[in-house]
């Protein structure tokens, strides 16, 4: 199942060209740029894995580009995005967050519904990989 | 480690056309024109003293960038020129200000992307343990990307005497990326002119990165008064004719005395001018100065230097 987290994800997935371009924009408005890595990508476990330190400072794409291209080849089949932090308002905020990178097969979600008290049902999604 | 950032000019650099036909001719100096370059050459003309030679180095290489512009724009090549540079000469004679106007040369000629100069020293880029140069090197990296990364002192990166020094990671982790992403970012290479011929030598990996080769010559005593004058113009000062007088000789002597660097040297001997001319006014004048007597520094100024006295303490009293 395609997962559609961040954005663009209703997109075609990026070329290396168009990430490049999402990061000049984001490195224009001086924000500061994490790449993160996960091959569980629950919608709860909003917390990925770091792939380096967030970068600051950076003038040129090319350097993002370094590193997305690093993460790739050490986990090629995991999903892996940018997020873009503004620090602004004095607290680094995620303005922009979008996958970089799909496995060749995409896990699916699985629902179990449980009977409790009463009517009530509740759900549990579980990643089936 | 710092990062300047160059003035640029309003318009980004005119990129080359995309379009498939490449053009029938190209006006060089219409090229020359447009991108800027005179400006930069102009300006280097303008704000350095002396360095006939430099300058003359980096009038050729400007010449070759934009003819090899011309040439990939008409189809006639399609790799990009190595332009990675090594500055030798002694300290003072103004190797980072020519690193500066290196950026913004090749930044208006379309070579580098964003045009900044990212200035560093062995500190910078060599860690403290196992697993510490990697990360440092590649942060200093990505952010020269799209610039120019300037290592001063380079051959302080390379030390034979401990052959389990760091800096053969950050060396390799260099080499690796001025070969493979010769269009992200430009490195230069700066330090004394013996030291880095020693430095290429037992690190041949350099030598054949580097394509142009610039050496720094020292100031001539006319030179260096001319560059205190200048200095002294920007900060609304001037030498009266006996502050002059001293000056010249002050050059002279400080020029045979241990530690000298060349310009440098004649702006910390400005700097303790100003200081001993606030003195004499805050201690000599009664009642109101004025804004001649504010901006003039005087002979006495000058002659209280050490230097006219043979040099600092401590190295006068050492036998050599």
């Amino acid at each position: 199942m395609r997962i559609t987290q961040g954005t663009f994800s209703f997109l075609p997935d990026l070329t290396d060209d168009q990430i490049v371009a999402q990061v000049e924009y984001c490195l224009n408005n001086n924000w500061a740029i994490g790449v993160e890595y996960t091959d569980d990508p629950h919608p709860r476990s909003f917390l990925w894995e770091m792939w380096g330190n967030p970068m600051f400072d950076l003038r040129d794409a090319a350097g993002v580009m370094m590193e997305v291209r690093a993460c790739r080849k050490a986990v090629p089949d995991h999903y892996i995005r940018i997020n873009a932090f503004d620090s602004s308002r004095g607290f680094e905020t995620v303005r922009l967050s979008f996958i970089v990178n799909r496995p060749k097969v995409e896990p699916t979600f699985k629902y179990t519904r449980t009977e409790v008290a009463g009517r009530t049902v509740n759900i549990t999604m579980t990643t089936e990989f | 480690m710092s990062t300047t950032i160059v003035a640029k000019g309003e318009a980004p650099p005119p990129a080359p056309p995309t379009s498939d036909t490449p053009p029938a001719s190209i006006d060089l100096a219409e090229d020359f024109r447009e991108s800027g370059v005179a400006e930069v050459l102009a300006q280097l003309d303008r704000e350095l003293v002396g360095l006939k030679p430099v300058k003359q180095r980096i009038r050729e290489t400007a010449a070759l960038l934009l003819v090899d512009r011309a040439r990939k724009r008409m189809g006639l090549t399609q790799t990009t020129p190595t332009l990675h540079m090594s500055f030798t000469g002694n300290p003072g004679t103004g190797k980072t200000t020519v690193a500066l106007r290196m950026a913004d040369l090749l930044f208006r000629l379309g070579y580098v992307r964003k045009g900044h100069l990212v200035s560093v020293t062995r500190d910078d880029l060599v860690g403290q343990y196992i697993g510490h140069t990697a990360p440092k090197t590649k942060d200093v990296l990505k952010k020269a990307m799209g610039g120019v990364l300037f290592i001063d002192e380079a051959y302080y990166l390379y030390r034979p005497d401990n052959e389990r020094d760091y800096g053969q990671e950050a060396i390799e982790i260099l080499l690796q990326v001025m070969e493979n992403q010769r269009d992200d970012l430009v490195v230069i290479l700066a330090g004394y002119a013996d030291r880095m011929d020693r430095f290429y030598q037992s690190n041949p990996g350099f030598r054949s990165r580097i394509a142009h080769h610039i050496d720094f010559p020292d100031y001539e005593d006319g030179e260096l008064l001319a560059i205190a004058d200048t200095m002294l113009t920007e900060q609304n000062y001037r030498l009266d004719a006996g502050a002059r007088e001293a000056m010249t000789q002050y050059i002279a002597l400080r020029r045979a005395q241990p530690h000298f660097a060349n310009a440098r040297s004649i702006r910390n001997a400005l700097d303790r001018a100003r200081l001993r001319q606030a003195n004499r006014l805050f201690e000599s004048t009664a009642g109101a100065v004025d804004k001649e007597a504010l901006s003039t520094i005087v002979a006495a100024d000058i002659r209280a230097s050490r230097v006219f006295s043979g040099g600092l303490d401590s190295e006068r009293r050492s036998p050599s």
